[in-house]
């Protein structure tokens, strides 16, 4: 069971974006990112990356699905039983997930067409879990919602840059917008961009990058 | 107290009434909302077979169908059906039964009082999922004036590309006769082929078994159809 982290009784309340809470959302960011330094939520980045459209709603998607599961976890945290707090997340997630889906069908039908795909890629996402356990079960809501935002967007930015070079190399277009034809160069596009092998070999190179920059070492 | 079984067992209780509770309201509360967005898509769809709706508001697109497209359902054997709406035809469920006791529904697209193209739902099975459309045939009974093809779960930039309109552009004044045999428009392998015949088209790479499902498709159905394609031509 997470012991909750208290931070020191303090005489005044902490301002709503101290040093530490700017910390908790810039870290996923970068140094602690949960594809590439954490390695989690591979699955989805290799599934969505074809093109940059889908893969920018199943990154929002995924945003808001961690921040409220996030906050919601967190306002439970002192109630869940810890022996079964594993699947109480795992409702919570399947929860939410389903009735965004239901809502988009019924207010946002083509958005929901194109996510009807991922809902289930969205519940089995680890990195929301991950954090469902990680930080939501000892921490306030509001530090809560933060993590989850900036976790939410350290995922984004790296399946946004994968699906950048996978679309460009393999369709030649960015957003569908064919690059390459507007520009009169004829290129020839990679098959093997739009295979998952190919989003493999991206996110392998920008994990090389990142940790190369940074110095992590796996221990 | 956070550790006894009875707790335990409240706890997943109350979670399941809740969590369960708030998807029945929401299932319950938005199935008028959805039917109604599911109807839309359906007849953009039918419309998109033969004209252009981009930017079109939805309004403007439920009149249009309202005063062009007129509806009747025949049965394998080219009898129409009276007094079936097709309105109350569920392709999907057709589907499942055997070809020939299908209810067939037929979108009759009229221009100037006259009939200009009937357009054929069809449904079958792509890589992953379900694949289904609406094909338009001039009113010459041969020629292809549009196609529109959605699906459940073909793979993005892949054989989810069928619904992109460069793609189904392509089937456009394509012929499905050949000296009275019906021979469909068969999708070939690859992109950028030469020397296409009029019964052939381009194909997506990286999803030839997508084709393979919209080809099936299409020679199904068509096949249905064609006795009655063969009697109405004009001409």
């Amino acid at each position: 069971m997470a012991e909750t982290v208290e931070t020191a009784k303090v005489e005044k309340a902490e301002p709503l974006f101290s040093k530490r809470r700017k910390n908790i959302v810039a870290d996923p960011l970068n140094d602690d990112n949960p594809i590439t330094i954490q390695v989690l939520g591979i699955c989805s980045a290799l599934a969505v990356t074809t093109q940059m459209e889908p893969t920018f709603v199943m990154a929002l998607a995924v945003t808001v699905v961690i921040v409220f599961s996030n906050l919601i976890i967190s306002l439970m945290r002192n109630l869940i039983p810890g022996r079964i707090r594993i699947i109480v997340q795992l409702a919570v997630i399947a929860t939410l997930v389903s009735l965004v889906d239901q809502v988009l069908k019924a207010y946002f039908f083509d958005i929901s067409k194109m996510l009807s795909v991922f809902v289930s890629l969205i519940i089995t996402n680890c990195i929301v879990m991950g954090r469902l356990e990680a930080f939501a079960m000892g921490n306030k809501p509001y530090d809560s919602v933060l993590d989850g935002l900036g976790s939410g967007l350290g995922y984004a930015w790296i399946i946004l840059t994968v699906a950048f070079f996978r679309e460009l190399l393999g369709s030649g277009s960015v957003f569908g917008i064919k690059i390459f034809e507007a520009l009169h160069i004829n290129f020839p596009t990679n098959g093997l961009m739009v295979t998952p092998v190919g989003a493999f070999m991206v996110l392998a190179l920008i994990i090389w990058v990142q940790r190369a920059r940074s110095g992590y070492v796996e221990k | 107290m956070r550790q006894s079984n009875g707790y335990i067992i409240g706890f997943a209780v109350v979670m399941t009434i809740v969590c369960g509770g708030l998807l029945s309201w929401a299932a319950v509360g938005l199935k008028e909302a959805q039917t109604k967005a599911k109807e839309l898509d359906t007849k953009r769809q039918i419309l998109s077979a033969v004209i252009d709706i981009k930017g079109k508001p939805s309004e403007e697109l439920l009149k249009l169908y309202d005063s062009d497209i007129s509806a009747i359902v025949i049965d394998a054997q080219g009898k129409v059906l009276d007094g079936v709406d097709a309105a109350t035809v569920n392709i999907a469920k057709e589907y499942k039964k055997k070809p020939a006791e299908r209810k067939l529904p037929i979108y009759e697209f009229k221009k100037d009082g006259k009939i200009s193209a009937y357009i054929l739902p069809m449904y079958g099975s792509g890589l992953w999922d379900a694949i289904w459309g609406f094909i338009a045939i001039e009113s010459d009974g041969n020629t292809v004036q549009g196609i529109s093809l959605d699906h459940k779960g073909e793979t993005p930039g892949l054989g989810a590309r069928i619904t992109s309109e460069e793609v189904q552009e392509r089937y456009k004044d394509k012929k499905i006769f050949e000296g009275g045999k019906l021979v469909s428009v068969q999708m070939v392998k690859g992109e950028n082929n030469p020397g296409l015949s009029e019964h052939q088209v381009d194909g997506m790479s990286g999803a030839t078994l997508t084709g393979n499902g919209v080809n099936k498709m299409l020679e199904s159905y068509l096949d249905l159809y064609k006795g009655f394609l063969k009697e109405h031509k004009a001409g």
